[in-house]
C-alpha cells in the first residue's frame, strides 16, 4: 500500500465530523447535516471544476452522513469521477462510497463497470485489488454478470501478484455464492486446483476456501484436488512451527489453512489410491498425535487453534468412517475433553461423540465413556451441554446398557430444564420401548415417565403404552395391577387416569379376583379421580365403565346411576352427554351377548412406525434424527420387530373427531358386526356414522360432480378436516387441473397421499398423469397438486380422487369424484340455420340419436339455461330453430383418436315444466354420455 | 394513578426521578430511555406501553417529562398535570431549560410532594403553592403561627386559590385574549381547515373575595338575551361567535354556567387561565399567501409569493415571518422582496422572509430562483405547504369581551371603581397554504 501522502488529512472532513459529534441534540445535527448537504451542492453545481483532494472530501462527507442515516441522492458521479483517478487515497473513497451507496442507475453502472475493468486490466496489484474488492462487496447480480467471466482468468493467469490471486479468489467466491449459475465453469477449473501447491499460503487459503464451495457442488470437477489437498496437509502437519513463519498461530503452523482443508476433504469419499489414502491417515494420526502432546504454550489461543484442528480432523475421520483404528482413537481423546476444564469444549466433544456412537467401529469405544456422559448430566451447569449429553446417552444406547440409561434418564428428567423435558420423554419412551426385553419393565418406566413428567407426555407417547399392552399378552395382567397400584395414589396425573382407565377397562378382569382389587373397588378408584379430570378424559373413562358394564355384571347398577346422573345426561359438554345417553342405553337395552359382541376385547394394533419416533423426528428436524434413527436401525436388529410403516390398506379408518375415542367405535372392524336384532332402531342409530373400512364416496360429492359439468373451477369437497378445490382449463384433447388439498385444521396431516383411480375401461380411454405431493400438509396450510389430462377416446365413467392420510393419529380416508367428463374436450362449432339442418339430417341414423324428456329441477330461467349450454362446452346456436323458445348448440368433442361432431336441442315446455332434450352424434356412446350428463343440468 | 415521574434531558439522563408507588420498579427509568429517547425510530405516540407500563410523556424544548403508571388512568388527566407541572416550574424559575432544573433540584422535589400525593394530583395553583414553597429557603421566622394556620386551612378549604385579606390601594385587573389561529389553505385559495384556539388570561389586583361575572358574545347568551328584543337580536347576532368547547379554570362556578351559561368566579390573586376555548366557524383569517411556483427545466425554479393583509387598515401586524421550504437538491438561491428581509436558510432547507410590520389591506411580493442539482433520483420533490407566523391586535375568532363586573359586598368598593384593561391578541398557530 502506497505511503499516506501529507495532504490526506481532510480537515475539512474532521471538523464536520466533531460538530456533528458536539450536536446537542437531534434537530441540532439535523441542521447541521442540511447546511452540509447545501455546500456540497453547491459545490458540484459543476460551474467550476473541483480538484480531486476536494472532491474526495466531499464524497467521503456524504459518505459519512449516509452512514449517519440520512438519504443521499446525488453525488454518485463525483463518485466514479474518481475512480479514474490515479491516486490511491481518492481511488479507494471512490470505490467505498460505490460498495456502500450501490445504484442501479443503468448509466452509472455502465461508468462504475468501465472503471473496474479498467483497473483490472491495470496491472498495478493495489488497484486490482480495490476492484476486486469492490466487486465482492457489492456481490450483485449485476456484478456477476459483467465479471464472472473474467475474474477466473485473473485468479489463473501465471503473472498475476499473489495478493490480487488471494483476492480473486474470494471474490469469484463470493459471486458463486450469489449467483452461481453465472459462474462459468471450464478448463480454469482444473488450474484452480493448482492453486492448492501455491508457494503463498494466504493464495492457498482463499482457494482452499472457493475450492471447497464449488466442490460442494460440483464433485466431479474437483476430484483432483483431494491428493493436492492430501499432500498439502501433510506438509503443514509435518512442518515444525517455525517453518511457516507468519501463518503460525500461537505454535500451530497454519490452522485456518488445515481447518479449510480437512472441511474439503470432508466433500469426498475417502481415496481411493492406497497412497493418498496411506498418506491421509498419517496426517490424521500425526493431527491426533500433536494433541496429545503438552502445550506449548498457556495462552488460550494456541489451545483453541491445536482444538480446531482437532475437531476437524476428527470430524473427518467420523466422515470417512473406515479407519476403526482412527474411530477408536478420535473417540479417546474426545473422551478427554468430556472432563475438560472449557464448558465449550466439553460441548464439542459430547456432539462429536453423538455421531461417533452411530459409527459401527466406534460404537463400543463411546460406550466406555457412559459413566462420564451420565456423571455430565448430573452435575452439567450449563444447560446445552446438559442437552447434548442427553442426546449422546441417547445415541449410545443399546440392548446392553438400556437399562441403565433409561434408569439415569428418568432420574435426571426430574430436575431437567422445562423446555428439553418433552424432548426426554419421548426419548425414553423410545429407547424403553426399543430395547425392552422384559415388558414389565417397559410398563413400569413408562408408568413412572407418566409420575415424573406427566405435563410432558404428549398424547402419542400413552397411546403407545396401550397399543404395546394390547398387542403383548403376557404383559397385560401386570399392567393391570401396576396401572392400579398406581391409581392409588392421592394425586395422579391426567395421562396416568387415561392410562388407567383404558387399561383396566380392558383388562380390570384379570386382577378382580383379588379381593383388594375387586371390580366395585376399581370402579370407585377411577370414579374417585372423574371430576378432576378434563373432558376428553371423562369421555375415555365412560367408555371404560360401559366396558366395565360388560367385564363385571355385578356393577351395571352403580354404574348405570352413575350414567344417569344429571351430571353425565345432562352435561354442557356434548359428547360427553352423547356417550352417557348412548351407553346408559346400550346398558339397559341390550343383552349380556350383544354387550359381549359390542364391547370385546380390543383387536390388536397392526405393527407400524412408532409414532413417539416420528414426533420426535418432527421436533428435532428431520435431518438430525433420521440418520442415526437408520443407522440405529441396521445395527440393533430390533428385539421388537424393527417398526416397518403400515400398509396403508391395514390401517383402520376412523372417525374424523379428535377427542381420543381409543373405545374406537369406529375403529373396530368386527365390533359392529350387523345391527343386533333385539335392540332395535336405536343401536343402529348409534353406529351409523361410523364410517367403513372401504371409504365409500364421501356423502355430498355425487352433487358437487353435478356442478361442474358446466363449470371449470370451484370447491369440489369439503368437511371439518379438508377441503378440496379444482381449477382446470381444457383445450381440444388435453386438459390440466389443479387441485388444492386445504388443511383446515391447526395440526400437521401425516403420510398425505392423493391418488387418482381408474377403472380398466376407463384407463384406456383417459390417461391421467400427476406428480406426488408432499406427504406432511401443515395447519392451515394448502398444496396444489397438477393432473395432466389426456382424453384418448370417448369414455364414461369419471376418476375418483382418493385421499389417504393421517390426522392426530387417526387415519383418514376420502374418496371423491373426480369432474372429468366427456363434454370438457368440447370445442363449440358456430353454423348457419341452413348447415345445421342439413347436418342434423345427416345425423338421422337411429343409433346417432337419444332423445330424453324429463321434468325441471330448477326454475326454467332461458338465460340460466342459455349459460348452462354455454358452460357445457358446445357453441349456443341463436335463430336456428324455428321456435324462439327452443335451444340449440353444436360442437365438437376432441379426443386423441377421433373428433366426434354433436349437435343438440333443447325444448322447454314451460306449461308441463318439462323438457326434451334429443342429441345427435356420430357416435351412439357419445350421444348417450352426453345426454346422460346434460339433462342432469336442467 | 400516577406510579412515578422522571424528567430527563436530551440525552435520557435521568435529572429528577420521583416515585410514588412500589408497583414502579427502577428499571423504569431505563426501559423508557432505552424505548422512548433512544429509540431508533422517533417515538411520535405521547403514550408508550413498555412491558405493561404506561408511559406519558411531554417534550419541553430539550426536556422530557414521563409520568408512568401500571394502572388504567385517565390519559387526559395524566397529561393536564404534566402541563400544570410545566407551568408551575416556568412559574417558579422562568424557563424549562437543563440548567434550571439541575439548579432547582430541591425544590422541584418540593413542589412533586406537594402537588401529588400518592400519585393523586393534588392543589398545583401557582398562586397558593408560592405560599408555602418558596426558594428563600425557611422562612419559619417571618410566618407567624397564625399565618401557617390560615394557609393550612386556605389550602384544605373550599375556596384553595385564594385567601381572605388580600389589600390593594387600586383595583385593577387586566384581561388578555390570547388566541392562535391554525390554517391550511390549498393553492387556489380554498380553505382546506382552519380553527382558532384561545385562551383567556386575567390577571387580577383585587381587594377582599369579589365576586366577577365575565361576559363575551358568545352566540348562545346572546341569543337568549335577545328573545326579549327581537331588533337586537338581529344587530349583536352578526357578532356572535359560535364556540365549539370550552374549558374553565376551577375557580369557575360550572353548575351556574350549566344553567345560566353566566361564567361567575372568585378569582385567583394575580395571574391565571380563566379560560380556553376553541372554534372553527367564521374565523377572520389575518393573512392570505398566493404561492406561484414554476419549474424551469430540471435545474431551475422560480418561486413567487405574495402575501395580503386582510384586517382594518388602522391595525398593524408585528412579527411577520413566511418560510417557504426550497427542495432537497437546492444548490443556490436569489431571492428578491419588496419590503423586509429574505434569506436562504440551508440548515432548515427554506428561505426565511421576515417583515417587521405590516398594516392592514396592504400585499407585499417576493420573488425567488432556486438552482437544483441533477440528481439520480426520480422521486419528486414533495412540496411541502408555505407556512407563516404572524401577531396581530385582534382576536381572528371574533371573540369580543362584552363585560367583567366585579362585587365585593365586604369591602366598600363597586364595580365603576375597578379600573380594567382588556388586551386581544392574535397569533399564528401551524399557518399553511400549499403549493
Amino acid at each position: 500500500m502506497p505511503a499516506v501522502s501529507k495532504g490526506d488529512g481532510m480537515r475539512g472532513l474532521a471538523v464536520f465530523i466533531s460538530d456533528i459529534r458536539n450536536c446537542k441534540s437531534k434537530e441540532a445535527e439535523i441542521k447541521r447535516i442540511n447546511k452540509e448537504l447545501a455546500n456540497i451542492r453547491s459545490k458540484f453545481k459543476g460551474d467550476r471544476a473541483l480538484d480531486g483532494y476536494s472532491k474526495k472530501k466531499y464524497v467521503c462527507k456524504l459518505l459519512f452522513i449516509f452512514l449517519l442515516g440520512h438519504d443521499i441522492d446525488f453525488g454518485h458521479m463525483e463518485a466514479v469521477n474518481l475512480l479514474s483517478s490515479n491516486r490511491y487515497t481518492e481511488k479507494q473513497i471512490g470505490y467505498l462510497f460505490i460498495s456502500v451507496l450501490v445504484n442501479s442507475n443503468s448509466e452509472l453502472i455502465r461508468l462504475i463497470n468501465n472503471a473496474i475493468k479498467n483497473d483490472l486490466a491495470s496491472r498495478n496489484p493495489t488497484f486490482m485489488g480495490l476492484a476486486l474488492h469492490c466487486i465482492a462487496n457489492v456481490g450483485s447480480r449485476e456484478m456477476a454478470e459483467a465479471f464472472a467471466g473474467e475474474i477466473p482468468r485473473i485468479l489463473v493467469a501465471g503473472d498475476t501478484m499473489d495478493s490480487v490471486k488471494q483476492s480473486a479468489a474470494l471474490c469469484l467466491l463470493r459471486l458463486y455464492r450469489t449467483s452461481p449459475d453465472l459462474v462459468p465453469m471450464g478448463d480454469w477449473t482444473s488450474r484452480v486446483v493448482h492453486l492448492l501447491n501455491d508457494q503463498h499460503l494466504g493464495v492457498v487459503t482463499a482457494a482452499t476456501s472457493l475450492i471447497t464451495t464449488l466442490a460442494q457442488k460440483n464433485p466431479e470437477e474437483f476430484k483432483t484436488s483431494v491428493s493436492l489437498a492430501v499432500s498439502r496437509l501433510s506438509r503443514i502437519v509435518t512442518s515444525a512451527s517455525t517453518d511457516l513463519q507468519d501463518y503460525t498461530y500461537y505454535f500451530v503452523p497454519a490452522p485456518w489453512l488445515s481447518v479449510k482443508l480437512l472441511r474439503l476433504l470432508q466433500c469426498y469419499p475417502p481415496p481411493e489410491d492406497p497412497a493418498v489414502r496411506g498418506r491421509l491417515t498419517e496426517c490424521l494420526e500425526a493431527i491426533l498425535n500433536k494433541a496429545q502432546e503438552p502445550p506449548k504454550s498457556k495462552k488460550v489461543q494456541h489451545s483453541n487453534a491445536k482444538n480446531a484442528v482437532l475437531f476437524e480432523a476428527i470430524s473427518l475421520v467420523i466422515h470417512h468412517d473406515s479407519e476403526p483404528n482412527l474411530l477408536v482413537r478420535a473417540c479417546n481423546q474426545l473422551g478427554q475433553f468430556l472432563q475438560h476444564r472449557e464448558t465449550n469444549l466439553r460441548y464439542l466433544a459430547l456432539e462429536s461423540m453423538c455421531t461417533l456412537a452411530s459409527s459401527e467401529f466406534s460404537h463400543e469405544a463411546v460406550k466406555t465413556h457412559i459413566e462420564t456422559v451420565i456423571n455430565a448430566l448430573k452435575t452439567e451447569r450449563d444447560v446445552s451441554v446438559r442437552q447434548r449429553a442427553v442426546d449422546l446417552l441417547y445415541a449410545m444406547c443399546d440392548r446392553s446398557n438400556a437399562q441403565q440409561i433409561v434408569a439415569e434418564m428418568l432420574s435426571y428428567l426430574e430436575t431437567a430444564d422445562y423446555s428439553i423435558r418433552e424432548e426426554i420423554v419421548l426419548k425414553v419412551a423410545i429407547l424403553a420401548e426399543k430395547y425392552a426385553v422384559d415388558y414389565t419393565w417397559y410398563v413400569d418406566t413408562i408408568l413412572n415417565l407418566i409420575r415424573i413428567a406427566g405435563d410432558y407426555v404428549s398424547e402419542e407417547v400413552w397411546y403407545r403404552v396401550i397399543q404395546i399392552v394390547i398387542n403383548r399378552d403376557d404383559v397385560q395382567g401386570y399392567a393391570a395391577k401396576t396401572v392400579f397400584e398406581a391409581l392409588q395414589a392421592s394425586a395422579c396425573h391426567e395421562n396416568l387416569v387415561k392410562v388407567g382407565g383404558y387399561i383396566l377397562g380392558e383388562f380390570g378382569n384379570l386382577i378382580a379376583g383379588d379381593p383388594r382389587s375387586s371390580p366395585l373397588t376399581q370402579f370407585h378408584l377411577l370414579h374417585s379421580k372423574f371430576h378432576l379430570c378434563s373432558v376428553p378424559t371423562r369421555a375415555l373413562l365412560l367408555s371404560t365403565y360401559i366396558k366395565f358394564v360388560n367385564l363385571f355384571p355385578e356393577v351395571k347398577g352403580t354404574i348405570q346411576d352413575v350414567l344417569r346422573s344429571d351430571s353425565q345426561l345432562k352435561n354442557a359438554d356434548v359428547e360427553l352427554q352423547q356417550r352417557a345417553v348412548e351407553y346408559l342405553r346400550l346398558s339397559t337395552v341390550a343383552s349380556t351377548d350383544i354387550l359381549a359382541t359390542v364391547l370385546e376385547e380390543m383387536p390388536p394394533f397392526p405393527e407400524r412406525e412408532s409414532s413417539i419416533l416420528a414426533k420426535l423426528k418432527k421436533k428435532k428436524g428431520p435431518s438430525t434424527v433420521t440418520d442415526l434413527e437408520e443407522a440405529k436401525r441396521e445395527r440393533s436388529a430390533d428385539v421388537n420387530g424393527g417398526p416397518e410403516p403400515a400398509p396403508a390398506s391395514t390401517s383402520a379408518v376412523s372417525t374424523p373427531s379428535p377427542s381420543a375415542d381409543l373405545l374406537g367405535l369406529g375403529a373396530a372392524p368386527p365390533a359392529p358386526a350387523g345391527p343386533p336384532p333385539s335392540s332395535g332402531g336405536l343401536l343402529v342409530d348409534v353406529f351409523s356414522d361410523s364410517p367403513s373400512a372401504a371409504a365409500p364416496l364421501a356423502p355430498g360429492s355425487e352433487d358437487n360432480f353435478a356442478r361442474f359439468v358446466c363449470k371449470n373451477n370451484g370447491v369440489l369437497f369439503e368437511n371439518q378436516l379438508l377441503q378440496i378445490g379444482l381449477k382446470s382449463e381444457f383445450r381440444q384433447n388435453l386438459g390440466r387441473m389443479f387441485i388444492f388439498y386445504g388443511n383446515k385444521t391447526s395440526t400437521q396431516f401425516l403420510n398425505f397421499t392423493p391418488t387418482l383411480i381408474c377403472s380398466d375401461d376407463l384407463q384406456a380411454n383417459l390417461s391421467l398423469q400427476t406428480k406426488p405431493v408432499d406427504p406432511a400438509v401443515d395447519g392451515g396450510a394448502q398444496v396444489q397438486q397438477a393432473v395432466n389430462i389426456e382424453c384418448v377416446s370417448d369414455f364414461t365413467e369419471a376418476p375418483v380422487l382418493n385421499i389417504q392420510f393421517r390426522y392426530g393419529g387417526t387415519f383418514q380416508n376420502v374418496s371423491v369424484k373426480l369432474p372429468i367428463t366427456l363434454n370438457k374436450f368440447f370445442q363449440p362449432t358456430e353454423m348457419a340455420s341452413q348447415d345445421f339442418f342439413q347436418r342434423w339430417k345427416q345425423l338421422s341414423n337411429p343409433q346417432q340419436e337419444v332423445q330424453s324428456i324429463f321434468k325441471a329441477k330448477h326454475p326454467m330461467d332461458t338465460e340460466v339455461t342459455k349459460a348452462k349450454i354455454i358452460g357445457f362446452g358446445s357453441a349456443l346456436l341463436e335463430e336456428v330453430d324455428p321456435n324462439p323458445a327452443n335451444f340449440v348448440g353444436a360442437g365438437i368433442i376432441h379426443t386423441r383418436t377421433a373428433q366426434i361432431g354433436c349437435l343438440l336441442r333443447l325444448e322447454p315446455n314451460l306449461q308441463a315444466q318439462m323438457y326434451r332434450l334429443t342429441l345427435r352424434t356420430s357416435r351412439e356412446t357419445v350421444s348417450q354420455r352426453l345426454c346422460e350428463l346434460l339433462s342432469e343440468q336442467f | 394513578m400516577i406510579g412515578g415521574l422522571f424528567i430527563y434531558n436530551h440525552k435520557g439522563e435521568v435529572l429528577i426521578s420521583r416515585v410514588y408507588r412500589d408497583d414502579i420498579g427502577r428499571n423504569a427509568v431505563d426501559a423508557f430511555r432505552v424505548n422512548v429517547i433512544h429509540a431508533r425510530q422517533q417515538v411520535r405516540s405521547p403514550v408508550t406501553n413498555i412491558a405493561r407500563t404506561s408511559f406519558f410523556h411531554v417534550k419541553r424544548s430539550n426536556i422530557w417529562l414521563a409520568a408512568v403508571t401500571k394502572q388504567n388512568v385517565n390519559a387526559a388527566m395524566v397529561f393536564e398535570f404534566l402541563y400544570k407541572m410545566c407551568d408551575v416550574m416556568a412559574a417558579y424559575f422562568g424557563k424549562i431549560s437543563e440548567e434550571n432544573i439541575k439548579n432547582n433540584f430541591v425544590l422541584i422535589y418540593e413542589l412533586l410532594d406537594e402537588i401529588l400525593d400518592f400519585g393523586y394530583p393534588q392543589n398545583s395553583e401557582t398562586g397558593a403553592l408560592k405560599t408555602f414553597i418558596t426558594q428563600q429557603g425557611i422562612k419559619s421566622q417571618h410566618q407567624t403561627k397564625e399565618e401557617q394556620s390560615q394557609i393550612t386551612s386556605q389550602v384544605t378549604g373550599q375556596i384553595g386559590w385564594r385567601w381572605e385579606g388580600i389589600k390593594y390601594r387600586r383595583n385593577e385587573l387586566f384581561l388578555d385574549v390570547l388566541e392562535s389561529v391554525n390554517l391550511l389553505m390549498s393553492p387556489q385559495g380554498q380553505v382546506l381547515s382552519a380553527h382558532v384556539s384561545g385562551r383567556v388570561v386575567m390577571k387580577s389586583y383585587l381587594s377582599g373575595m369579589p365576586e366577577c361575572k365575565f361576559g363575551m358574545n358568545d352566540k348562545i347568551v346572546i341569543e337568549k338575551q335577545g328573545k326579549g328584543t327581537a331588533d337586537e337580536t338581529s344587530k349583536s347576532g352578526k357578532q356572535s361567535i359560535a364556540i365549539d368547547d370550552c374549558t374553565f379554570h376551577q375557580c369557575v362556578r360550572l353548575s351556574k354556567f350549566d344553567s345560566e351559561r353566566s361564567i361567575s368566579f372568585i378569582p385567583p390573586d394575580r395571574e391565571f387561565e380563566l379560560m380556553r376555548y376553541r372554534t372553527t366557524k367564521d374565523i377572520i383569517l389575518p393573512f392570505r399567501v398566493i404561492p406561484l411556483v414554476r419549474e424551469v427545466g430540471h435545474t431551475k425554479l422560480e418561486v413567487k409569493v405574495v402575501i395580503k393583509s386582510n384586517f382594518k387598515p388602522s391595525l398593524l401586524a408585528q412579527k411577520i415571518e413566511v418560510r417557504i421550504p426550497t427542495p432537497l437538491n437546492t444548490s443556490g438561491v436569489q431571492v428578491i422582496c419588496m419590503k423586509g428581509k429574505a434569506k436562504y436558510k440551508a440548515s432548515e432547507n427554506a428561505i426565511v422572509w421576515k417583515i417587521k410590520r405590516m398594516a392592514g389591506m396592504k400585499e407585499s411580493q417576493i420573488s425567488a430562483e432556486i438552482e437544483l442539482l441533477p440528481t439520480n433520483d426520480k422521486k419528486k420533490w414533495a412540496r411541502p405547504p408555505i407556512s407563516m407566523n404572524f401577531e396581530v391586535p385582534f382576536a381572528p375568532s371574533g371573540l369580543k369581551v362584552r363585560y367583567l363586573k366585579v362585587f365585593e359586598p365586604k369591602l366598600n368598593y363597586s364595580d365603576h371603581d375597578v379600573i380594567k384593561w382588556v388586551r386581544y391578541i392574535g397569533r399564528s398557530g401551524i399557518y399553511e397554504t400549499r403549493c
